[in-house]
This record gives C-alpha cells, sequence and structure tokens, in this order.
C-alpha cells in the first residue's frame, strides 16, 4: 500500500477529448501515454517518480480496461529489460525509474535494447533527480544517451509541453528504431497545471497477439555479426531518421525576440527559469513574450546542426542553457558552428557555473554576465534581489541560530531502535565499521546516531564491505533495507557473501514496504495485495542463498534484544555470514492503516486502549542522554520555567504513536526513570471502572497516610 | 509590469505542507485564475525542512502564464512558514524581502536534532528570528498556531490558511477559502475550525507583545506551618536577591526530605553568603548559592524517584496531559546494584561493594529492567515503600557520599568567595554539570571534578570566574566532552605558559 492514495485524481485519467485536465505532472503522463494507445508500462519507484508508479498501481483498473499491463518491476533493469517486446512487437511501451540511480542499474537492458533497436515506441521516463531536493550523486542522464544512441527528451516543464513530448516520443521512437528517453525535473514532476485532453486509446496491436504470433529475427539479437550491423545502422539510418522527424515535426521551438544580434539556446526543461529570469530583467513578460530570442530544446540528444546553424546566423553571439556537467550539449554546439564556419560567438559555462543547480537567481546572473560579455545593448532592469537585506544584522545573525533540519526517521519509526542498539553495541565493543545502503535507514548516518561510514548503492550495503571480509580483527556490520534486498541485494550482498564466506554481520531492515520511496508493497511485504504476490519471507530467501546463522527479530524496539543480537553477531565462533533480519512494519504506513479504525471503533463506542508515553518533568535531569539514542520528532525539550533549572528537560509531544522506543531504550541503556507509557481507554467497559474504582481508593489512602507523615510546602 | 503572485511555503515533512498548497492552488482556480505549484519531493520530506511554490495569475482569454518552478531571492509576496525556524530559514534565504512580503508564520518550535543532542541548553533563540523578521519583512503576522491547531482539535495548516485569508494578501474573499476547505471533503469541521482560529487571530496583539506577568505575593510570606515558617524567617535574614530562588529552594528540600533538611540548607547557604563582603556580587552569590544547594542537596536517589512516581498530583497530571482517560501506567526502570548498594548504611554498602561477586548477585536479584504498574496496588505498593524509606536516607551509603561531595565543593567555594564572588557563584553553578543517572551521571561527575579541578588552578586570576564559565559551557555542549577537552587544553597552555615564564 504506497503512502500516498491517488484514488481520487485518477478520474482524470478517464477524461475524453476537449476535456480540460487539472493535476499533477506524473498524473498527466499518465494519462498521455494512454491517449497514444500504450500496450504495457512498467517502472520502479524512487524520488522524483515513485508517485508515478503509485498513480498506474491506483489506475489498474482504468489500465486493464483498455487492455494495457503494467508491472511493479523488480528493479530499473528488470524495467528496462521489459522494452523488448516493443523491440520485436509494434507494441508501444512505457517504462520509468529515477536517473541517473535508476538508469544505472538499467543500462545493461538499455544498451542491448538501442542495439536491436525497437519496431514499437519505447519511451524511459525518467525522474531526473537532480538540484535541490535530491538525495543521490548528481550526474546527467545526457551520458547514458550519448553512449547507447538512445535519444533524451527534455520538454517545457509544463503539462501541455511534457504531454506533447510523450505523443512525440513515441512517434519519434518508432520514426527512428530507436528507444526514446523522456527527462522531468525534480519539480516537473509535481508541477501542477492543466492541458487539454485526448481521448484515451487501447493499444492496436495487442499483447495477446504478440504471445499467439512469436517473432523472432536473428538480425536483431545482440551477437555478432548483428552487432555490428547495429552500430552501423544506428549512424547510417536511425540518427538521420530521428533528426528528420525532430525537424519536420518541430520538436525544438524558437521563441523570436527584437534584439536578434544575440541568442539563447536552452533545454527544454529550463524554458520557465530561463523566462523568470528575463522577467527580472525587463525582457520578458509573464505571458511568455521574450525580446531575446530562445531556441528551446525540448530534445537535446541528438541535436539538429541545421536547426542550430539557421539560429545562430544572424547573431553575434549565442548563451547556451546547460545544467549539470559536463558540458555535453556545449561540446557539440561549438563543433556544430566551428563545422559551420560560424562567425557567432557562443558562450556557455564560461560564464554560467559549470555544476550545480541552475536556479533564477544563477541563471539572471549568467544571463547578465552574457549581455555584458557579448556587448548587447539592452536597458535591463536593476536586480531585484535581497542582498540588501541579508546584509543587515539582524538577518545575518540567523547564521548562528537556525538549525540545519536534514530528513530523519518518522515518529515511532521501528528502524529507530535498530540504530540504537547499534550505538550501544559500538559503547561496549568499540566502533566498527559500518557500511550503509539507500533507503531511509540511512538516515543513521546523520546526528543523532551517526552510524555508517559508506553508501555505494542500492542493495549494495553488505557488498560495499567485501575487501573487509575475514581476516584478523573486528567484524564489519553492514546495513541493507528490504527494499535494497529484493531491489538486487540477495545475490549482490548476501548471495555473495556466502560464497565468499565472508564472516561479516549484515543487518536487514525489514520494515514489509519499500519506504524511502513511498511505502510501496514488495515481494516481503506481510500486508495481502490484490494484484501482486507478497508474504515471501526474508529469512527464507536469504537461506535459500546459503546463510545458516540467521537470526529473525519480529520487534525491533526490544532494543535489549536488539542488542543482545547485535552483539551475539559480532562476537560469536561461528563461520559465514552473520545476518539479522530486523522486522516492524513502518510506522508511516501502520498509522495509515491502523488509525481510521481505531477511530472509526471508538466512534462506535467500542472500547479501545491506545498507548502514548509520557516524561515525569520533575525527575527528568536534563541530561538529554535519552535524544542522543532516539531523536524521535515527538520527543522533545521544554524549559518548565522552574527557577531551580538551567536545562530544558524532555517532554514526549501529542504526536507520539506508542512505539515504546523511549522507554526502552531508557531502561536497555540504563539512562533513566522518567519515561512512563500510559494507555488511554476509550469507551472504558465496566471491568474497567470497577478496577479503577478499586485503585483509586487504595492508592488514595496510602498517598494520604503519607502527607500526614511527611509534611510538604505547598 | 504584470507579475502573477508568488507564495513560497516552508514546512517540516509531515507537518502537512502539501494539503497547505493544494488548498491555495483549488483556491485561485476557483477564482477564475491560474495556478502552478511546486515541491520538492523525496526522502527530503520525512521530518526535515521542505519548500513548497506557488504562482497564481488572473489571466486574459487566450493568455498562458509562463510560471517560475521555484522561488527567486526577492520575487517573493507572501512567505508562509510553519514553524519558526522555518520563518528564519526562508528569511535567510532571502524569501522574505522588506519592500513585498507578508510574512505568515507559527511562531511555535519544533526542535532539531542538534538542538536536543546537546547536554546543556542547545535551544535556539526564537528572538532572534523575530527580530530578523521586522527587518526583513514588509508584514508580519505570527503567532502560536501549533497551540491554536490544537485548541481546534487540527493541524497547523487549517491555521495558516485562516491566517492568510486574515492578511488579506490574497484577494479572495473569507467565503471562498472556507468553500475550497469544504470541497476538499476530508476533516472538514476541524479545518475550518482552525481556519477561523487563524483568521481571528490575525488581528490580536502584533509579534513579541508579552503579556505583563501577575503580582506575586512575596516570595517568603509565611504558610502557617510552625517549623516551616521559621525556616523562612531565616531565609528572610540573607540578601533580598536570593529571596526568590530561597523560596523555591527551601521547598524543595523540605519537599525531598524534612523540615531538619531544610534548616541544614539554609546552614550550608548561610555559611557561603558569610564569606562574601557586603556588595552587589553578594546577591548573585546568595542566589547561586540557594539554586545550587537545593539541587545538589536533593540529589536524584531511587527513594525520590519513588516518591515523585507515587505522589498524589502525579495521576490527575498525567491524565491532563494525556487527554484521555489514562487506564495503565507503566513505568521503565531499571534499577543497578549501585542504586541498592546506595541504600545500604555505609559500612555495609562499603563492604558489599568490595565483593564484586556479591554485587552481581544483587544485581541478578534486584536490578535489571522493571516494568511496574504504578496503577495497580502492588505497583504502587512497591514503589510506595521505597518511597518510604525516605527517614532511612540521612543513614545511607549514598548520603554519606553525596555530602561528602557537596561539603568538598561548598569547602572549595567558600574559600574563594571573599576575594573572587564572582567566582564562588560560577563555581556554585557547577553543580549544573551533576545530572542524569547512571553512567550519564557518572560521566556528569567526571566533568564536574575536572571543571572544578580547572579552577583551583585558575584562581586568583582576574579572568578566573570567566574561564570557568567557559569550562561550563564547553562542558554541556556534547556528551563525550571533547569541547571541554579542548577548552582545557586552551587553559593548561596559558596556565604552563605563566609557570614556564
Amino acid at each position: 500500500m504506497a503512502e500516498r492514495s491517488f484514488a481520487r485524481e485518477i478520474q482524470q485519467l478517464r477524461l475524453g477529448a476537449g476535456a480540460e485536465f487539472r493535476g499533477e505532472g506524473i498524473l498527466a503522463i499518465t494519462k498521455a501515454l494512454l491517449e497514444n494507445g500504450v500496450g504495457y508500462v512498467a517502472g520502479y519507484q524512487g524520488a522524483p517518480i515513485s508517485h508515478l508508479m503509485d498513480v498506474l498501481a491506483d489506475a489498474a483498473d482504468i489500465l486493464s480496461e483498455l487492455g494495457v499491463h503494467f508491472e511493479s518491476s523488480a528493479n530499473e533493469a528488470t524495467a528496462a529489460a521489459t522494452l523488448a517486446t516493443s523491440a520485436m512487437y509494434p507494441i508501444r511501451g512505457a517504462v520509468t525509474f529515477k536517473s541517473t540511480a535508476g538508469t544505472n542499474v538499467a543500462s545493461d537492458a538499455l544498451s542491448n535494447l538501442s542495439s536491436s533497436g525497437v519496431v514499437g515506441g519505447a519511451l524511459i521516463i525518467l525522474g531526473e533527480d537532480y538540484g535541490e531536493g535530491s538525495s543521490i550523486m548528481q550526474e546527467r542522464s545526457h551520458a547514458f544517451a550519448m553512449k547507447s544512441q538512445l535519444w533524451l527528451l527534455d520538454p517545457r516543464p509544463n503539462l501541455e509541453s511534457i504531454v506533447r513530448m510523450v505523443e512525440h516520443g513515441f512517434a519519434l521512437s518508432e520514426a527512428s528504431s530507436t528507444p526514446v528517453m523522456l527527462e522531468v525535473r525534480i519539480r516537473a514532476c509535481h508541477v501542477h497545471g492543466s492541458f487539454i485532453a485526448k481521448d484515451n486509446r487501447p493499444p492496436p496491436f495487442s499483447l495477446t497477439q504478440a504471445r499467439n504470433a512469436p517473432v523472432r529475427d536473428t538480425g536483431r539479437i545482440v551477437l555478432p555479426p548483428a552487432s555490428f550491423a547495429h552500430e552501423k545502422d544506428k549512424i547510417a539510418r536511425r540518427w538521420p531518421a530521428a533528426v528528420a522527424y525532430i525537424q519536420e515535426h518541430g520538436l525544438n521551438e524558437v521563441f523570436a525576440g527584437d534584439l536578434t544580434e544575440a541568442g539563447i539556446i536552452l533545454q527544454g526543461g529550463m524554458y520557465n527559469s530561463v523566462m523568470r529570469a528575463l522577467m527580472r530583467m525587463g525582457l520578458a513578460d509573464i505571458w511568455g513574450n521574450t525580446r531575446v530570442p530562445l531556441y528551446v530544446l525540448n530534445v537535446t540528444y541528438p541535436l539538429v546542426d541545421a536547426e542550430i546553424v539557421r539560429f545562430c546566423a544572424d547573431k553575434r553571439a549565442v548563451l547556451v542553457v546547460e545544467e549539470g556537467q559536463p558540458d555535453f550539449i556545449e561540446q557539440a554546439l561549438s563543433k556544430i558552428l566551428r563545422q559551420a564556419d560560424s562567425p557567432t560567438r557562443l558562450l556557455g559555462k564560461r560564464i554560467l557555473p559549470m555544476a550545480g543547480e541552475y536556479t533564477v537567481a544563477v541563471l539572471e546572473d549568467g544571463i547578465r554576465g552574457f549581455f555584458a560579455a557579448a556587448a548587447v545593448e539592452a536597458d535591463l532592469t536593476p536586480r531585484a534581489n535581497a542582498a540588501a537585506v541579508l546584509d543587515e544584522e539582524p538577518v545575518r545573525a540567523l547564521a548562528d541560530v537556525v538549525p540545519a533540519r536534514p530528513p530523519g526517521f518518522c515518529t515511532g519509526c521501528p528502524e529507530r531502535p535498530i540504530f540504537s542498539a547499534m550505538k550501544l553495541v559500538e559503547k561496549e565493543l568499540g566502533r566498527h565499521h559500518i557500511a550503509a545502503d539507500i533507503g531511509c535507514h540511512l538516515f543513521s548516518i546523520l546526528p543523532p546516531f551517526n552510524v555508517g561510514a559508506t553508501t555505494m548503492g542500492y542493495g549494495l550495503g553488505p557488498a560495499s564491505a567485501s575487501a573487509l571480509n575475514g581476516g584478523e580483527g573486528k567484524r564489519v556490520v553492514s546495513f541493507i533495507g528490504d527494499g535494497g534486498l529484493w531491489h538486487n541485494g540477495l545475490t549482490s550482498s548476501i548471495g555473495n557473501a556466502v560464497y565468499n564466506k565472508s564472516g561479516n554481520v549484515t543487518i536487514i531492515v525489514d520494515n514489509h514496504y519499500s519506504s524511502a520511496t513511498g511505502g510501496q508493497d514488495l515481494l516481503s511485504s506481510r500486508a495481502v495485495a490484490r494484484r501482486r504476490s507478497t508474504g515471501h519471507g526474508i529469512v527464507q530467501a536469504v537461506r535459500g542463498v546459503g546463510a545458516t546463522w540467521v537470526r529473525q527479530i519480529d520487534r525491533t524496539y526490544d532494543v535489549a534484544r536488539m542488542r543482545a543480537t547485535i552483539r551475539e553477531a559480532l562476537t560469536t565462533p561461528a563461520a559465514g555470514p552473520k545476518v539479522i533480519v530486523a522486522s516492524s512494519e513502518c510506522m508511516l504506513n501502520r498509522q495509515r492503516r491502523e488509525k481510521p479504525l481505531m477511530q472509526a471503533a471508538a466512534k462506535a463506542g467500542k472500547r479501545v486502549v491506545r498507548p502514548r508515553f509520557g516524561v515525569d518533568a520533575d525527575i527528568c535531569t536534563g541530561d538529554h542522554a535519552c535524544m542522543r539514542l532516539s531523536g524521535c520528532p515527538s520527543l522533545s525539550l521544554k524549559h518548565t520555567g522552574e527557577k531551580l533549572r538551567d536545562d530544558p528537560i524532555a517532554v514526549v509531544d501529542n504526536s507520539c504513536v506508542g512505539c515504546g522506543h523511549c522507554g526502552e531504550v531508557a531502561t536497555a541503556a540504563i539512562l533513566c526513570p522518567s519515561f512512563y507509557r500510559a494507555d488511554i481507554v476509550e469507551n472504558p467497559g465496566r471491568m474497567d471502572r470497577f478496577l479503577a474504582k478499586i485503585r483509586t481508593t487504595v492508592i488514595g489512602a496510602l498517598q494520604r497516610r503519607r502527607a500526614a507523615r511527611h509534611w510538604m510546602p505547598a | 509590469m504584470i507579475r502573477p503572485v508568488t507564495i513560497a511555503v516552508l514546512a517540516i515533512g509531515g507537518q502537512g505542507g502539501g494539503v497547505l498548497v493544494d488548498w491555495i492552488v483549488a483556491l485561485a482556480e476557483r477564482e477564475g485564475w491560474r495556478a502552478q505549484s511546486t515541491s520538492v519531493p523525496g526522502v527530503a520530506q520525512r521530518t526535515g525542512a521542505t519548500i513548497y511554490y506557488v504562482e497564481a495569475i488572473e489571466a486574459p482569454a487566450g493568455r498562458v502564464p509562463v510560471f517560475s518552478p521555484m522561488a527567486a531571492p526577492g520575487d517573493v509576496d507572501i512567505v508562509i512558514a510553519a514553524e519558526w525556524m522555518e520563518a528564519g530559514r526562508a528569511i535567510q534565504r532571502g524569501l522574505v524581502t522588506p519592500d513585498r512580503t507578508t510574512l505568515i508564520a507559527s511562531t511555535h518550535r519544533t526542535l532539531a536534532v542538534s538542538e536536543k543532542e546537546i547536554p546543556g541548553d542547545g535551544l535556539a533563540d526564537s528572538a532572534t528570528v523575530t527580530a530578523a523578521a521586522r527587518a526583513a519583512a514588509k508584514r508580519v503576522a505570527a503567532f502560536d498556531m501549533a497551540a491554536l491547531a490544537e485548541q481546534a482539535g487540527n493541524v497547523v495548516s487549517s491555521v495558516l490558511f485562516g491566517a492568510l485569508c486574515g492578511t488579506g494578501a490574497l484577494p479572495f474573499p473569507r467565503a471562498a477559502f472556507e468553500a475550497v476547505i469544504a470541497e476538499a471533503g476530508i476533516g472538514v469541521q476541524g479545518s475550518l475550525r482552525g481556519f477561523g482560529l487563524g483568521f481571528d487571530a490575525v488581528d490580536a496583539p502584533a509579534l513579541g507583545v508579552k503579556p505583563q506577568p501577575p503580582v506575586l505575593p512575596p516570595a517568603l510570606a509565611p504558610l502557617g506551618h510552625q517549623a516551616y515558617d521559621a525556616l523562612l524567617l531565616r531565609a528572610a535574614a540573607l540578601p533580598v536577591g536570593a529571596h526568590a530562588m530561597l523560596a523555591e529552594g527551601l521547598k524543595h528540600v523540605v519537599s525531598y526530605q524534612d523540615i531538619d533538611y531544610g534548616s541544614a540548607y539554609l546552614d550550608a547557604v548561610e555559611a557561603v553568603v558569610r564569606e562574601v563582603p557586603v556588595s552587589s556580587a553578594r546577591d548573585t552569590v546568595a542566589e547561586a548559592a540557594a539554586k545550587y544547594i537545593a539541587r545538589a542537596m536533593a540529589y536524584d536517589d531511587v527513594i525520590r524517584v519513588a516518591a515523585l512516581k507515587t505522589q498524589p498530583s502525579r495521576s490527575p497530571r498525567i491524565q491532563r496531559e494525556m487527554r484521555g482517560q489514562v487506564l495503565a501506567v507503566t513505568e521503565f526502570m531499571h534499577p543497578r546494584a549501585e542504586e541498592m548498594l546506595g541504600l545500604l548504611p555505609q559500612r555495609a554498602g562499603i563492604a558489599i561493594g568490595r565483593r564484586p561477586r556479591l554485587v552481581a548477585l544483587l544485581d541478578r536479584i534486584a536490578g535489571g529492567p522493571k516494568r511496574i504498574r504504578t496503577d495497580t496496588v502492588v505497583g504502587f505498593l512497591t514503589l510506595y515503600i521505597v518511597a518510604g524509606l525516605r527517614g532511612w536516607r540521612r543513614k545511607t551509603l549514598r548520603h554519606a557520599q553525596e555530602s561528602a561531595r557537596i561539603e568538598t565543593w561548598l569547602t572549595t567555594v567558600r574559600t574563594v568567595a571573599g576575594k573572587d564572588p564572582a567566582l564562588a557563584a560560577e563555581l556554585l553553578a557547577n553543580q549544573r554539570l551533576i545530572k542524569g543517572y547512571s553512567e550519564t551521571h557518572a560521566r556528569g561527575l567526571d566533568k564536574f571534578s575536572r571543571v572544578m579541578a580547572a579552577s583551583e588552578r585558575l584562581a586568583g586570576r582576574p579572568d578566573a570566574a570567566v574561564w570557568v564559565r567557559r569550562l561550563r559551557d564547553a562542558a554541556l555542549k556534547d556528551e563525550q566532552g571533547s569541547t571541554l577537552d579542548a577548552a582545557l587544553r586552551t587553559v593548561d597552555s596559558f596556565l604552563d605558559e605563566r609557570t614556564a615564564a
């Protein structure tokens, strides 16, 4: 069950021709796929396209009505390999994953696919995880397009353009027998906007037809000598066909302006930011009119030489706006203009930064720099920036005050106690090399846990500790999530450790979902999924590939047991990999499931008991030791206002879900007796009331007895 | 030049920033405007700082606006911050400028891990953001929206939406705002309540106005208990500046033990104050003595914890805080052999403490993690009996240890009090380093000893008090004491220099 439900929004996927669609970018892409007769869709979740997978999952009924096959792939390689159907059959297929992390994984299949070529349109929708909010290494998808000869679309970030590029993407793919990548940047994935819909189209050639009339053509299989022919075909036929299609259908756009001696060549995805920068300079308006001519590359690979030469023909200087590095496009433009003997000056990353996100402010600086360098005469509006106010003393003072707020474990997260236990084990046995993986559990590298030294990719945590396997000294501890395990970790990490007789410790963080990407189901999810087969145990899988020392912990909140198990794994004389499967359900998902049920039950007058934690203010000494083993958002601090105290004390706020971590840690680490759990009851039963009465009476009598013996000032 | 209305929303993952943004977009579209919203998704939304951005404009027929995908410094009309430090972050990012920005922010705090993990007081200063908001914004609507949300039984986003309406920063009528909430169809009543509270609060007193403190009765007014009133009378003879603190301290130690203990407390305070010549510093020293001697004497032992867990005021307080009928209360405790030994008579405790196997046995029998249900008769009685050992406390090993430590500490204080009252006040405040239980307590004691040892070497220097304060602040910066180590190295370096010279 995914974190966000699109049940309401997906009704828009049924809109017919002429109706206005309003919604998010990912939903618009889905609609466009259906309008263009897609036959099958697959993908692997990951920001910023997780929600695209969620939309598709929620839209399963609409997809099956149209005869569209949808799969949540095991990983990006699986997703990309799914496109093989379009290699042999005239069926349009689309897959989606995040880039460049996902594209890396998918590369093997993508290379083979692009070598074979396609007959049905093959579209790869890439969520470009670059710039603010990104959680991965900063690289470009462009390189993948270049190395495999895949075409790369980078549409202007509005729904109309994105939808248009989905349509042309399929057609371009078919016209040039080449898979096409459609790049959508972080903000565009979730941009809210509108476009005019068309009718949905069922795939004209069905998957059943394909199954019943299989096609085989050795000339399309990547084996010599066909593979050599493929390479030549890419250059001789596919590339020119693509360029012809792009030109003929005007995929790239020129926006004219009166300052004809200058121009800007930009990636489509940069269009809105460039326009805003120009608007701030007084060179454009909000309705899309610009004084500087623009050549917008909705297709960034391949480039159309003739269009570029034509755009530059009457210009003294041209600025290239290309986000990310290396400056592939600028290099190509230099060559194109040089070969055309063009006298136009080309400026790009000499003026704009080579690396980093091109925000509106960065672009404005760059374009102003371009105007100065190229000596273009224009009456520019002075810079409307915040420099003056940022320079004022009260604002500068914020630098020492405003705390960094990186992401972290949610309230009640079952992963928190695993790292509390790890930290406690390290207090006993000293520091160890700890290899981290990708997933929510990677938040362990941040305070307060500070656990984890490396992260080498999804499912590769234990693999990344391979060289430290065996020999003398301490064992290495690796973490891997259930998401990473099923993505590839079972073979890359666990199987590898078994085969190489690794003595290291692997902790599999099993929260029953692919939580970091939005709580999608997995093979080992324990909930029953209508369209998927779940409930396949991790312990069985790990034993299946040969691990023998395997411990299952079914309540991670038991910090003492967690600690004992990690300690045992680090000290046992047993040979081979030590695998601990630490399982507890993702609290976000659990709350989403249980909260409405509990509320309904309480409303219906049923007895409902809900736990919550508290801190006795006068027992807490304000040492904050619990904070350093927790970081729970609901466990906070406050000043009591008591004159005898200096430091704030711990307090559990209303958002507490009663997971028990703080209490467990307080006892396991012998911190303090301040924590207590209160079980709050709604609609108490007769027995509850009876017991409460007896207890109150006896306890009240005892308290009165003491008050008589020990006088206290009020 | 025609420009869109630009709105940046800064929130913490989980605060419902996305809901607020959806409302704003729906509102603009409902009023016939065109709107765009963008957000940065992904793991950033797991309790981290997040930013959303909205642009909206009334577009003539046939015209399509080109919106910006992100907020640009100096270009934002409305900044909505769902937490006070996030408002600070918005100002730091240049999103709040005096020429155009209306800042709508909740003044409540959600603490960052970096603030919480500091052993001392690591809380960020909210007043800095207040000052920055005054300097940077054209207009500020800031109040504790989390409290209003709680009052409405809703989340902060509804209150923010109400405040947005209340400021009039968007040219839409209140009815349109409320219609949007109703049309969204989820938790409508609660959201409307929160909206109303937010709307009304905009016109309430401006940022930073604090209510006048109520007039209090004199701190040392008699309570009608003969023996206690006698103590109050004694306290009244001490410097006036310390009276309020003495009243608290006396109450604390008498509640902790008994009237005699209160008398011993005043003895200790008086002994320190006596050493200080009459001056303004005398009040400072007296106040520090009143505060820290009370805390030192009321050390946290098993008896005190048991007493606090069984006191009559506790159960109603828990009921109030939990906002619901509390069925069961489970205590999470982990007594250790050390604590048991501490309860024994001094000689017995020391004797057993010397035999590790006996200690281990004691730990096995009585120590270890314990879950005690204090709402049940048996659970309550267990702690009640331990609390009843109060009369026995003065004979225990722990008391002997604490008394010895306090005496050593106060002797040092008294020695310097005559010559350097400021240093005496700082040495008293070093008690602040001793807190927590078990290992945390041991580490605190260690830090205390190291700062005290350094202060003996510093005594006699004009900046001794300043340095002791610096050392204490350093000790409170991190758990392991590495900041203290560095500070001590600095002290060593200049003290050694002097010796060498």
